[in-house]
């Protein structure tokens, strides 16, 4: 299986602080891999690494067999820039066209504009845009060099759920086809939607690394919700949310956590007993290792 | 790399021209310059108005090279487009010189109504060629100004290149004798000024126009100032790379 991308042991610091702790991670080519993790987590960090756009403090980044600073390689990747940041007097046509201009294979500009719904925007500057039409150029953009790999750092950020729902159908047909996607997203249901594999990041290390279904299972966390007045302190349970008198409970034994209940003899209704989301299962992760566990 | 250079330049160019006011600020900032402090005081004195001219040019180009290249870059290093920018595949090259080859047209664009007020408003006179090649001399004599200003632009944010670059360049000008009577100037300018890349570049600019001999120390250290704010520029740009957003 070829490699595209991965980090030897990369340590990155910001001078005190450490945003990456000896991280060794490798990217195979055809994957859809998810990065997930809470804000100031490292996830940007290792994705701007692998762009180029910093080095590592230690350890060794490879993309595409060199290094990520050597343009030449940068050739056949392609990122999306993660806030809405584009130049707000040029046309929509133009900026592909800047863009593309600098890649050996060129998707076109008629050709990239359509893929995204663009088509009719040519013209307009993109200044004019909405917010969900400068966030599909911003992700078109990554696709302009026709890349064997792709960053895309939050692509459906402030999106409504249809317009994700199309970007999310290009990223899919960019990955039939063979291309090889890393994605950093804040929302859980996106991860869950796209990625087969998905890496939860905390405090710069890599928590866990498996398939979906893995990392879900590999806590074994299980969503436990009911209706009482008033719970006492109940052990094994990772993450407690309430609204009303709905409590929902994280564990990783629910039997345990039911006998536990019942013995503590608070009347309850409404029990319910679900198997985890990513969420549920990222929360666990990360409460896991904040417990030093 | 060539086509690069180009596809830089004429992106940067569009954003110029697209918000018109800044271009007409620096195209008829040297023009406005000429009427308030060359029209009046050189009379009839060809040299003079020759000389002034040529010099109110350069002062001209040199603010527009220093400050705007380096509150330019400042202020693009600030925006998210500019780490994108940096991951395309291309080196620093292309954007160095297209940003410089923004800024020289402009400036030749601005050199076109001060060439129409000197030659019908002063006793200014020079040929074609002193007119192509006081041109050639005034590209030469920015480059240590464009070199500067990428060098501010890429160490300094926003805020502080605007302040640096005011501070760095008013003391090269007046310094550098470009006000007051600048064949006779004061004793303590004309000791300093041969080692500022101003004086270096007035006299490349009036021995093309007005055939005022140049002097050979000034010259090399106009040469100096560039190289060494190449470099310098070089430096500024490669340390600024994975360092942003601390």
């Amino acid at each position: 299986m070829t490699v595209l991308a991965r980090t030897i042991g990369v340590t990155r610091r910001y001078g005190e602080v450490t945003a990456l702790d000896d991280v060794s991670l490798e990217i195979p080519a055809g994957r859809l891999v998810g990065l997930l993790g809470p804000n100031g987590a490292g996830k940007s960090t290792l994705v701007n690494l692998f762009v180029g756009l910093r080095r590592p403090t230690k350890g060794v980044v490879e993309l595409l067999g060199g290094a990520p600073s050597d343009p030449r390689v940068r050739q056949r990747m392609g990122v999306t820039p993660q806030e809405t940041g584009l130049p707000e007097a040029l046309r929509v046509g133009e900026i592909v066209d800047f863009v593309s201009a600098h890649f050996p294979e060129r998707a076109g500009t008629p050709e990239l504009l359509a893929r995204f719904g663009l088509d009719d925007l040519a013209r307009r500057q993109v200044g004019g845009l909405s917010g969900g039409q400068k966030r599909r150029l911003a992700v078109a953009l990554a696709f302009a060099g026709n890349p064997r790999i792709v960053f895309l750092d939050e692509p459906t950020t402030g999106l409504d759920v249809e317009a994700r729902r199309s970007l999310w159908e290009g990223i899919r047909a960019f990955h039939a086809e063979g291309g090889t996607v890393v994605l950093t997203s804040h929302y859980l249901e996106e991860v869950e939607a796209l990625a087969e594999r998905v890496v939860v990041i905390g405090k710069g290390r890599v928590l866990a690394d498996d398939t979906m279904q893995a990392v879900r299972g590999m806590v074994g966390v299980r969503r436990v919700s009911l209706s009482a007045p008033e719970l006492p302190a109940l052990p094994g349970v990772v993450d407690a949310q309430r609204v009303g008198d709905r409590h929902e409970l994280l564990t990783s034994d629910s039997d345990r956590l039911v006998l536990d209940l019942v013995a503590s003899g608070v009347p309850f209704s409404g029990l319910e007993i679900s198997p985890a989301t990513l969420e549920d299962a990222f929360l666990a992760i990360t409460s896991k290792e904040a417990a030093g566990v | 790399m060539s086509s690069l250079v180009w596809t830089h330049t004429r992106y940067q160019f569009l954003e110029q021209l697209r918000v018109p006011i800044a271009i007409v600020a620096s195209v008829f900032f040297p023009t406005i310059s000429m009427l308030a402090f060359v029209v009046p005081f050189t009379g009839d004195d060809p040299l003079m108005a020759t000389v002034g001219t040529a010099s109110m040019t350069l002062f001209a180009v040199m603010s527009s090279s220093l400050m705007g290249l380096a509150i330019g870059v400042a202020d693009d290093r600030g925006k998210p487009w500019d780490p994108y920018v940096r991951t395309l595949p291309a080196g620093p090259f292309p954007r160095f010189a297209g940003r410089m080859l923004t800024s020289l047209a402009i400036m030749l664009i601005a050199v076109v109504p001060v060439v129409l007020v000197a030659a019908f408003l002063t006793a200014a006179t020079a040929t074609p060629l002193q007119l192509l090649s006081g041109l050639g001399a005034l590209i030469v004599g920015a480059l240590p100004f464009m070199m500067l200003g990428l060098l501010v632009g890429y160490a300094l944010p926003s805020k502080a290149a605007i302040a640096v670059s005011q501070v760095l360049f008013f003391p090269i000008a007046i310094g550098g004798g470009m006000f007051g009577n600048p064949l006779d100037p004061p004793a303590f300018i004309g000791a300093v000024a041969p080692y500022l890349p101003s004086r270096g570049a007035m006299e490349l600019v009036w021995a093309a126009t007005a055939g005022v001999p140049p002097r050979p120390l000034p010259l090399v250290m106009l040469a100096v100032w560039t190289v060494a704010g190449a470099a310098a520029a070089v430096w500024a740009y490669r340390r600024d790379e994975g360092r942003r957003f601390r």
